[in-house]
């Protein structure tokens, strides 16, 4: 039974992550309706940025490489990378494709997936990195000795930013001006614009604001796996989270995302011997579909009616 | 002014009803078709028939499998990639356990097989649209390619599932050579991409049209939308099935199923939207753009960097154009190549006598 | 002129020839109720519609007249109540089914495939009675290309008697409002149907256009005999063409009968003007 927690509890944290990515997908979808591929690809881009300024500012400034200066430094330096991306990426690409149908936009997003990923290896190098946040990847004590159940320290650190962050976005939509223009924007344009809401204004936000969710993914995936290509991918893995908790909900990110992360692990270890391992790549989409099926708009999804 | 229909009359619904009304672009449509099957052959190198010729037909097929499903029907596929392998390993598997099997009866098999598993997973189309669809379709992306390397079965128990093809052999002639093969490839792709074209200019290519547009006025008007759906991507599969066998047998002799990977998906798709989404011949344009401009590229860094050229620049530079010309076509020009070259033809119509 | 020619024939002003023209009951609709979620479209709504009649449904926006509509053809499956189309009595419509049976409809907005040409729309039109299957669509020979022209033939009859020669190979995208819904009407008309939905065929119009839409209907009426059931808001159009109005306010029937009774209905009189309590 422990061993069947520890797996439990290993996924449960790796849905975190999960969740995090489909977030900033929640996000960009609500405020303005595309379905943005490139998510996974700017999480690369951040944590590249990222390790790439950890790297190059001792050599311009003479401080320690190691020292909190240079860290958090580096992350100011791709948080602004990471809102100019965001501005850039709604001017250029999505402003001249406004009205287009959903379809167009979701292939846009995907050749912005293709730009995002050669414009950060050309400026930074391909070789895999490692990230460091400070956080040892070691059992909790505590928890390994009153329940026997082994929790890496840094995947609790991970899942409590990323709990932080959430209800921290939560707040910032629920109580900020910005946010309920948003929430306006989310329920209708046409109303929102006429009511003199900026609509482009409030999207360069909501893609800015992906991006930071964007940077702290990577980091966090990073810090796991190493700062690589293989970021790209971690959008592919928020895509049944999606599916599961619905495109337009924040709660469902997180419960899809728990959900998700928690029954691949599961499958992986219980049915996955049954039929030769490694079905950690397809179950998650299999697991969406049976739930669409079921239930089209997803968890927490609204339930759309066709007017004709 | 040798491009002119002045003078043409069309006096039966025959005549106007022809895919190429206009009779300078039947005799052009033709002396193109001489010229690839007559001219070429003498004349392009090993390198251009092995390397360049063989890719862009099969891959405008693959483009054309996905042009019906997703330019005519309406419904995203990122999984093109998955339906080639399973029309690769199915013709394989037929020619290796069938003795006697003909090549091209086992290539219309695996085209089938890949019909198959396309309406198997054409089946959530029936409830859901847009990019949820999508996320289905990388579902048959990501489970095919894992079941065939997984289940050894397929590839006839070869470590990784790497497979290798078979000796095309038909009536006794053996195509062994690039030309041989370069034509086989040819007569295949051109007898299908005409059926692709009668396909999508009848009933059947009308209903996934308005499928595409307005499933609930199809729906009203008596298209069983679930029979369009799926004989979309049975027959879309078909083709996808079709180039993956020839992929294997044609092109590449030897492959493995993490070959047929997204990547792949993703490069039919951008052959789609670069070419012509919903246009046979953008299917062509888009295969011929798509396999040239990497190998463009590369010449053209070669000149410029004389064998100094940074580490992987050639790659990121390919997804960086790669990406950029998406985006850029999607904004300018969605009906990609294919409408440019409709412009081109009206233009032409005209000139030089513009007013 | 054209309009007045129209007037003359219109079957109100004269009894005798309405009750030569209008056969029996074709379609019953018997205590129909539907709502979405909690939100109540139709509540116990019963009405019929008689062979060769032009049926209007009117009632202010919101009270359920699409709904009612897309009741008859299946787009919408009612909670409660039944459907006869005749003589076969069901719980709710099945769309290619009403279609089968030579239901056809237009639509309030414009429902034409914005991606194929006015001849390809009308077209589809003919799809329940072209025959030949997928295989031989792929070769285009012989059986294929005969029905693909016999249809052809068809369509075009829609295409003169529509008078849009003109515009038999444009985009319907590129088509100004009032072509598109002509060609819309095309498309049903091509069906060949013995029930046509029509729901807002003129919205949006200015005046020589709905002439133009009027004197389709009513011919379509009087040469092939089709029963119409018409939604319309231009109450001078209704009251003129209408053999019976239907009149629902809050998704609620509140008034029945030919033209001139529902006229002088005091609820419905009630539902435009409003009433004081």
């Amino acid at each position: 039974m422990g061993f069947f927690f520890e797996v439990l509890i290993g996924g449960l944290l790796s849905g975190v992550l999960y969740a995090l990515v489909a977030l900033g997908f929640v996000l960009i979808y609500k405020a303005s309706g595309v379905f943005n591929f490139a998510q996974g690809a700017m999480v690369f881009f951040a944590a590249l940025t990222f390790v790439g300024f950890q790297e190059v500012l001792p050599g311009w400034t003479g401080l320690d490489a190691d020292s909190n200066v240079v860290f958090w430094l580096a992350f100011v330096l791709a948080l602004a990378a990471m809102i100019v991306l965001g501005i850039l990426t709604e001017k250029v690409v999505l402003r001249p494709l406004v009205n287009q149908p959903h379809i167009t936009l979701f292939m846009a997003t995907i050749g912005l997936t293709f730009l995002i990923e050669g414009i950060a290896q050309a400026l930074w190098g391909a070789n895999v990195r490692g990230l460091s946040l400070g956080i040892a990847d070691e059992p909790v004590e505590w928890i390994m000795e009153s329940a026997d159940i082994l929790v890496s320290k840094f995947d609790l650190f991970a899942a409590t930013l990323a709990g932080a962050l959430v209800a921290s976005l939560a707040l910032f939509f629920q109580y900020t001006k910005v946010g309920r223009a948003l929430r306006a924007v989310a329920d209708d344009h046409q109303a929102a614009l006429s009511i003199g809401i900026p609509l482009q204004h409030i999207w360069a936000i909501v893609w800015a604001v992906a991006g930071f969710v964007a940077l702290v993914a990577g980091l966090i995936w990073g810090a796991r796996s190493g700062v690589q290509f293989a970021l790209t991918f971690t959008a592919l893995k928020a895509l049944p989270v999606l599916i599961l908790g619905g495109f337009t909900s924040v709660p469902g990110a997180i419960v899809g995302g728990l959900i998700i992360g928690a029954s691949e692990k599961l499958a992986e270890v219980y049915i996955g011997p049954f039929v030769g391992g490694g079905i950690e790549g397809w179950f998650p989409y299999v697991l969406a579909l049976g739930f669409l099926l079921i239930r089209p708009e997803g968890l927490f999804g609204e339930r759309h009616i066709d007017r004709v | 002014m040798l491009y002119r229909e002045a003078g043409q009359f069309k006096v039966s619904y025959q005549e106007d009803q022809q895919i190429f009304p206009i009779r300078q672009d039947r005799v052009g449509f033709i002396a193109i078709l001489g010229f690839f099957f007559l001219v070429l052959p003498f004349l392009a190198s090993e390198y251009w028939l092995q390397a360049i010729l063989i890719p862009v037909l099969i891959f405008s097929l693959a483009a054309i499998g996905l042009n019906i499903l997703t330019g005519y029907a309406g419904q995203l596929s990122l999984g093109s990639a998955a339906f080639m392998a399973v029309g690769a390993f199915g013709a394989y598997n037929f020619m290796l356990r069938v003795d006697g099997m003909p090549f091209l009866v086992a290539l219309a098999i695996g085209g089938l097989c890949a019909a198959l598993v396309g309406v198997a997973f054409g089946l959530p189309s029936l409830r859901i649209k847009g990019f949820y669809l999508a996320v289905a379709t990388l579902a048959a992306q990501f489970f095919i390619v894992w079941a065939l390397v997984k289940f050894p079965w397929f590839s006839n128990n070869s470590s990784s599932g790497v497979i290798s093809a078979q000796q095309i052999e038909i009536l006794g002639f053996a195509f062994d050579t690039p030309v041989s093969k370069y034509l086989l490839t040819l007569g295949i792709v051109a007898v299908l991409a005409l059926a692709a074209k009668n396909l999508v200019r009848s009933t059947t290519g009308r209903s996934w049209m308005a499928v595409r547009d307005m499933d609930v006025a199809a729906e009203v008007i008596g298209i069983r939308p679930m029979f369009a759906k799926l004989s979309a991507f049975a027959v879309s599969s078909f083709y996808c099935g079709v180039a993956g066998a020839l992929y294997a047998y044609a092109y590449l002799g030897t492959v493995e199923p993490e070959g047929f990977n997204l990547d792949l998906s993703f490069k039919i798709l951008f052959m789609i939207i670069i070419g012509g989404v919903g246009s046979i011949m953008g299917s062509f344009l888009g295969a011929a753009f798509i396999v040239l401009l990497p190998i463009f590229l590369n010449v053209a860094m070669h000149s410029l960097f004389a064998g100094s050229m940074p580490a992987g620049l050639g790659s990121n530079l390919e997804l960086i154009i790669f990406g950029g010309l998406i985006i850029f076509f999607l904004i300018v020009e969605p009906h990609g190549l294919a409408r440019l070259w409709q412009i081109g033809k009206e233009k032409l119509r005209l000139w030089p006598f513009p007013h | 002129m054209m309009m007045n020619d129209l007037i003359q024939v219109a079957p109100v002003a004269q009894p005798p020839v309405a009750e030569r023209r209008i056969g029996d009951v074709i379609l019953d609709l018997q205590g129909i109720s539907l709502s979405f979620g909690g939100v109540k479209a139709l509540t116990n709504i019963s009405f019929d519609v008689r062979e060769h009649e032009i049926r209007s449904i009117i009632g202010p926006n919101g009270a359920g007249k699409s709904s009612m509509l897309n009741v008859i053809n299946g787009v919408y499956h009612p909670q409660e109540g039944r459907i006869m189309f005749r003589g076969e009595l069901r719980q709710k419509m099945e769309p290619h089914v009403a279609a089968a049976q030579g239901i056809a409809r237009t639509f309030q907005n414009i429902a034409l495939f914005k991606g194929m040409s006015v001849l390809d729309n009308i077209m589809t039109g003919r799809n329940l009675k072209m025959k030949c299957n997928l295989f031989q669509h792929a070769l285009y020979w012989g059986r294929a290309r005969q029905e693909e022209i016999e249809h052809r033939l068809k369509v075009e009859e829609v295409i003169d008697f529509l008078e849009i020669q003109g515009i038999r190979k444009t985009p319907v995208g590129r088509l100004p409002y009032g072509l598109q819904k002509r060609v819309e009407l095309g498309r049903a008309l091509a069906a060949e149907p013995s029930l046509l939905l029509l729901d807002e065929p003129m919205a949006g119009m200015n005046v020589e256009e709905k002439q133009d839409m009027c004197r389709f209907i009513l011919d379509v009426n009087d040469q092939f005999g089709t029963t119409i059931v018409l939604i319309e808001h231009d109450m001078g159009v209704v009251m003129d063409i209408s053999d019976r109005v239907v009149v629902l306010d809050y998704g609620k029937k509140i008034g029945d009968g030919a033209p001139d009774e529902v006229k002088n209905n005091p609820e419905v009189i009630a539902a435009y003007l409003g009433t004081s309590h």
